[in-house]
């Protein structure tokens, strides 16, 4: 027997669901809609180039899109090794207690806001990398040719060391899941052979969750792609091709927050809702990846 | 028997391993000590009582930011807990429908989204219409950042309530509606809150949706159609400014919001953690 509330009951909370679908797909159609004057204008060379310069109605998204993506994957290069040193510790090295409170203290890192991020950034490690890392690394490996520019402090290396604090929780977290799921047998087989610690960590854990870990690191790459407030603040805003990783640059996200509210020609505003569109078509792509990765994985 | 140089290899890697805990704390442990450092000392009482004072001269506060940012993050929650506490309800109690399986993939697809874009998008829906920086606007992206937040832990924790008990109430000849809202969800009402908690937390943070929608002002706003200062745009707007000053109260602002953020996610995930390791 159905009451008939029950399907007014269902039919309201199915109506809300819709009504939330309709704003993501009424936010897709806005900032479509936002960013057509500026492809009707340039059209696809916006991808292809790299010339920004607003007072003479130039606008190619290249080097944005080109920083964006050299910042965040050195974020991931960072992260990647910490995340997974993290998961392992916790779950497997430390006693429980040791293990919750640690995991605890990373999670925190995810608590923390991104402006405060970008705060710490500009006073506290934007001067760290001035003064002793980058001219350390100007000085001794300045010859590798990604080190080769004077040093800043801001720029594109400051920038992926924030993002890869501001990622870590998120992929350790994930890892952490999966490597409590681990059968205590799989763990315990390796030992039986007579393997150590570490290397039944290495059989059983991280081997055995590949997939995870692409999963993480996909999921990392999304978070770092769309960060906004903490680049802008140590990436030093300059509209031009990075020489090095020490360039001060732009990434997408800092360069709409930096200009979409002093931009005042429409085209302008235009090209910076294209850039947008642009950011939106990059998450949503790398979210669907990480979708099907993690699906995978979790057979 | 285990070689030396296994023996070695294994000591010199969980080395390593616990090695990248704590680089991993060390950023925590540096930003919760410069923000204490720094912002202690800016947090004075004309710091939450008053407006900013000009230039140079002692006793401005960001009271209109404190306010600013309630006033802001209230709104979006008017919408955002309800709205999202209800999906949270619709995809535990009634998943795997074709309707469940769309507003999944657009709640993951919503969160994953840089809340940049979701401010661009409260742009064009309002302040173009409206012609004017606003609290609404700056409320109506807060609000939709907030609700898949809501949402996914409202179903994370409904789902935790075992069939039983669901069962247990139809087998009474209870309605389904009246199950879940007068059974299912006060008994998991603590959980539910901890995660609109959080979202709050979370929100209150949020800076780029804020800058080109609730835009920022220099003293209180008379009504919601005006532009808003809130707490995170006023730190990055203090934060590159030249004056120490303003700089300091940057600092403090910052202490404030991460002091807000530690304590909600602290108090709260031990309140969530208790309760599934109770269940296990």
């Amino acid at each position: 027997m159905k009451h008939r509330q029950d399907i007014l009951f269902k039919n309201s909370l199915g109506l809300l669901s819709w009504a939330f679908i309709a704003v993501l797909v009424a936010m897709i159609l806005s900032l479509l809609h936002m960013s057509g004057l500026a492809w009707e204008k340039i059209g696809f060379s916006f991808f292809t180039t790299s010339h920004w310069n607003p007072v003479k109605h130039q606008y190619g998204v290249a080097a944005f899109a080109w920083a964006t993506l050299v910042t965040s994957l050195l974020a991931l290069l960072i992260s990647t090794p910490l995340s997974l040193a993290v998961a392992v510790s916790v779950t497997e090295l430390m006693k429980k207690r040791a293990g919750r409170v640690f995991g605890f203290f990373v999670d925190m890192l995810a608590a923390i806001p991104s402006v405060v991020y970008g705060l710490w950034g500009i006073f506290v490690l934007v001067p760290l990398m001035r003064t002793q890392v980058q001219p350390w690394l100007f000085e001794n490996l300045g010859w590798i040719g990604i080190f080769s520019e004077v040093p800043y402090g801001v720029g594109i290396l400051t920038a992926s060391i924030v993002l890869a604090i501001m990622i870590l929780p998120t992929m350790s977290s994930l890892l952490r899941e999966v490597f409590q799921t681990i059968p205590l047998t799989q763990k315990e087989a390796a030992l039986g052979l007579g393997a150590t610690k570490t290397e039944m960590i290495y059989l059983s854990v991280v081997k055995s969750s590949k997939s995870s870990i692409v999963a993480a690191m996909v999921l990392g790459l999304a978070r770092a792609l769309g960060e906004t407030m903490a680049v802008t603040m140590v990436i030093g805003n300059r509209n031009d091709w990075m020489k090095s990783i020490f360039s001060p640059a732009q990434t997408m996200a800092s360069l709409i927050a930096n200009e979409y509210v002093e931009a005042t020609h429409d085209l302008h505003l235009s090209a910076l809702a294209l850039v947008g569109v642009t950011l939106l078509m990059i998450s949503s792509v790398i979210q669907l990846v990480f979708r099907a990765i993690y699906a995978r994985g979790r057979k | 028997m285990k070689s030396n140089f296994r023996k070695t290899k294994d000591l010199s890697l969980k080395v390593l391993y616990i090695m990248g805990v704590l680089i991993a704390i060390a950023p925590l442990v540096s930003v919760l000590w410069t923000v204490v450092r720094e912002g202690y000392g800016a947090l004075t009482p004309t710091f939450f009582t008053n407006t900013p004072a000009p230039v140079g001269e002692v006793g401005g506060g960001i009271a209109h930011a404190i306010i600013g940012s309630f006033v802001v993050v209230g709104l979006a929650s008017i919408v955002a807990i309800p709205w999202g506490i209800i999906l949270g309800i619709a995809r535990s109690e009634f998943p795997k429908t074709i309707t469940d399986n769309i507003l999944g993939f657009a709640i993951d697809l919503f969160m994953s989204i840089p809340t940049l874009l979701i401010g661009l998008f409260a742009y064009g829906l309002i302040v173009m219409r409206m012609r004017t920086f606003s609290a609404w606007s700056g409320a109506f992206a807060l609000m939709l950042i907030m609700v898949p937040l809501i949402t996914k832990t409202t179903e994370e924790m409904l789902k935790q309530v075992p069939l039983t008990v669901r069962e247990a109430g139809l087998a009474l000849g209870l309605p389904r509606w009246k199950v879940i809202l007068r059974i299912i969800l006060p008994g998991s009402i603590g959980a539910v809150s901890s995660g609109v908690l959080l979202a709050l937390a979370r929100i209150s943070g949020e800076t780029a949706p804020l800058l080109f929608t609730a835009f920022g002002m220099r003293t209180f706003s008379q009504s919601l159609s005006e532009p808003i200062a809130t707490l995170p745009v006023q730190i990055y707007t203090y934060s590159i400014s030249p004056y120490d000053e303003w700089r300091s109260q940057s600092w403090g602002a910052a202490l404030v919001l991460v002091m807000l953020a530690l304590v909600v996610n602290g108090v709260t995930r031990a309140l969530i953690g208790s309760r599934t390791r109770g269940k296990k």
